[in-house]
């Protein structure tokens, strides 16, 4: 289980995070929505460790993130696989060390490595491209790597940051896809930060807005689609202000 | 005008804090010998062999301008023979490591702080965190142990190159023979003339490496952070390396 505890950061004087609570209960993927710039992705950077909190915490598994030390957040980032928004692929390696760098950090042997590699590619339909790099790689493409980089690493929890960002509609339908079968094949926990409201419709358990700082609401995809909540009911409609 | 002093106070001890922080967790990543142990070799070949053409064309040049601007001092008032021991001198003490050195802080610190940078901004650095790196042992500790071991590598094959120029031109150009070179090129030497501007070179090459690793992984925004940090990379590299040159003579020399 992760829980975001009145997690409070700024940058300069900028408070971005004002008090965010959620908890995503386990085997649950929950959909955060939100303006751009209002904080989704650094609040889901703090689940890693990648940024540290003014105040409040992140809770994984009864472990305050900001707490733990270099060994155990180590530890830690090992049951979570997070796909960036742009991938984040290593340009100077293929898509197979691409793949199998986090697998490395682990007590497996080349074979194990080389059969995780292809099982990932395979779930992402990627299956022949091992030899690629990612400057020969679609945008779409890209995405499914960093898929496959994460579900290579069969983690507890996997966080998305904007997976549909940038793509053309039937891209990111395959995407959505991808992420719900991901969720079925390897019973994850998900977070999924995006502004797609196809998207989250699709892979959200529950969808929670951060609106200000904080969650302005949270519920199931049902209860958001008949919110009364006038902020919430213009996002999720697309209506200019 | 109070306050933008108080400002750059702040913002001075902060970049030492940063650099602390830096420098403790570069310590920390020194145990994880499986990830930079396999990483440095690549970089030994990056830094070494792509400087080194760079470095001989800079020293080949170097030692045929010494040549000929000892011979137009020493012309009528001291023995041409001392050509070899100028040629040698300055390029073992002087020339060879701090051309080299600068050249290299263009060529090795700016493709570094680029590299990183570009990995900064595209998130490849929180990536690797994410997959259970330290990216002080991943990117940083490669680059600077390559850069302190390739760097007195190249800058001696540098010295060398740029001694036979410089007997070159003496032969060619100038009344000189290679017997008068070499009885000039030995005649003040002193071990310590090689080993200091080796030990030199070593100290350049860590802190070119360094800087470019600081500045590449303190990068912010997009392209125009990127380029921000590749210039500020050779800057402060080759204003260090001037005051590390200082240093060391003012150390060693005296």
């Amino acid at each position: 289980m992760i829980q975001f505890q009145d997690l409070h950061k700024s940058f300069g004087a900028k408070p971005v995070l004002a008090g965010f609570t959620l908890t995503v209960p386990d085997q649950e993927t929950v959909v955060i929505i939100g303006y751009s710039g209002t904080g989704k992705s650094v609040a889901l950077k703090h689940v890693v460790g990648l940024l540290q909190p003014d105040a409040g915490d992140v809770i994984v598994d009864g472990r305050a993130v900001s707490t733990l030390e270099r060994e155990a957040l180590m530890a830690l980032r090992r049951d979570i696989g997070f796909v960036f928004q742009f991938a984040a692929l290593f340009d100077s390696l293929t898509v197979f060390d691409n793949v199998a760098l986090g697998l490395r950090r682990r007590d497996l042997s080349d074979d194990d490595i080389a059969e995780r590699v292809r099982e990932a590619l395979a779930v992402v339909d990627l299956t022949g491209a091992e030899d690629k790099y990612p400057a020969e790689l679609s945008g779409g493409m890209r995405k499914r790597v960093g898929i496959a980089r994460a579900i290579a690493l069969r983690p507890r929890y996997l966080l998305y940051d904007e997976p549909t960002t940038g793509l053309d509609p039937v891209t990111s339908a395959v995407i959505d896809q991808l992420m719900v079968r991901t969720r079925e094949h390897l019973g994850v926990t998900g977070i999924v930060v995006t502004h797609d409201m196809r998207s989250a419709y699709t892979v959200g358990d529950r969808i929670a807005m951060l609106y200000e700082g904080k969650v302005r609401q949270v519920g199931t995809v049902a209860q958001i689609q008949q919110t009364e909540d006038p902020v919430v009911r213009q996002f999720i409609e697309g209506r200019p202000a | 005008m109070i306050e933008r002093l108080g400002r750059r106070t702040v913002d001075a001890i902060k970049a030492v804090g940063r650099f602390g922080h830096f420098m403790g967790d570069l310590a920390r990543a020194v145990p994880d010998v499986d990830v930079w142990g396999r990483l440095t070799l690549v970089q030994l070949r990056r830094v070494g062999v792509d400087s080194l053409p760079v470095a001989l064309f800079i020293a080949a040049f170097t030692g045929v301008v010494l040549a000929l601007q000892a011979s137009y001092t020493f012309r009528n008032t001291v023995p041409l023979y001392f050509v070899g021991t100028l040629v040698g001198k300055t390029m073992m003490l002087e020339l060879g490591p701090v051309l080299a050195g600068l050249a290299l802080a263009g060529r090795v610190g700016a493709s570094m702080a680029a590299e990183l940078g570009t990995m900064k901004v595209t998130e490849q650095v929180d990536a690797l965190e994410t997959l259970a790196y330290d990216p002080q042992s991943f990117l940083v500790i490669p680059r600077v142990l390559a850069g302190t071991t390739m760097f007195p590598i190249i800058v001696a094959l540098a010295i060398v190159t740029g001694i036979i120029t410089g007997w070159i031109a003496s032969l060619a150009l100038l009344d000189l023979t290679t017997p008068e070179f070499i009885k000039g090129l030995k005649l003040f030497y002193r071990f310590k003339d090689t080993w200091f501007g080796l030990f030199k070179s070593a100290t350049f090459g860590f802190t070119i490496t360094l800087v470019g690793c600081i500045v590449g992984l303190g990068t912010r925004g997009g392209a125009e952070g990127v380029g921000l940090s590749t210039t500020r990379a050779v800057v402060y590299s080759a204003v260090l390396l001037l005051v590390l040159d200082a240093f060391w003579a003012l150390v060693l020399l005296r």
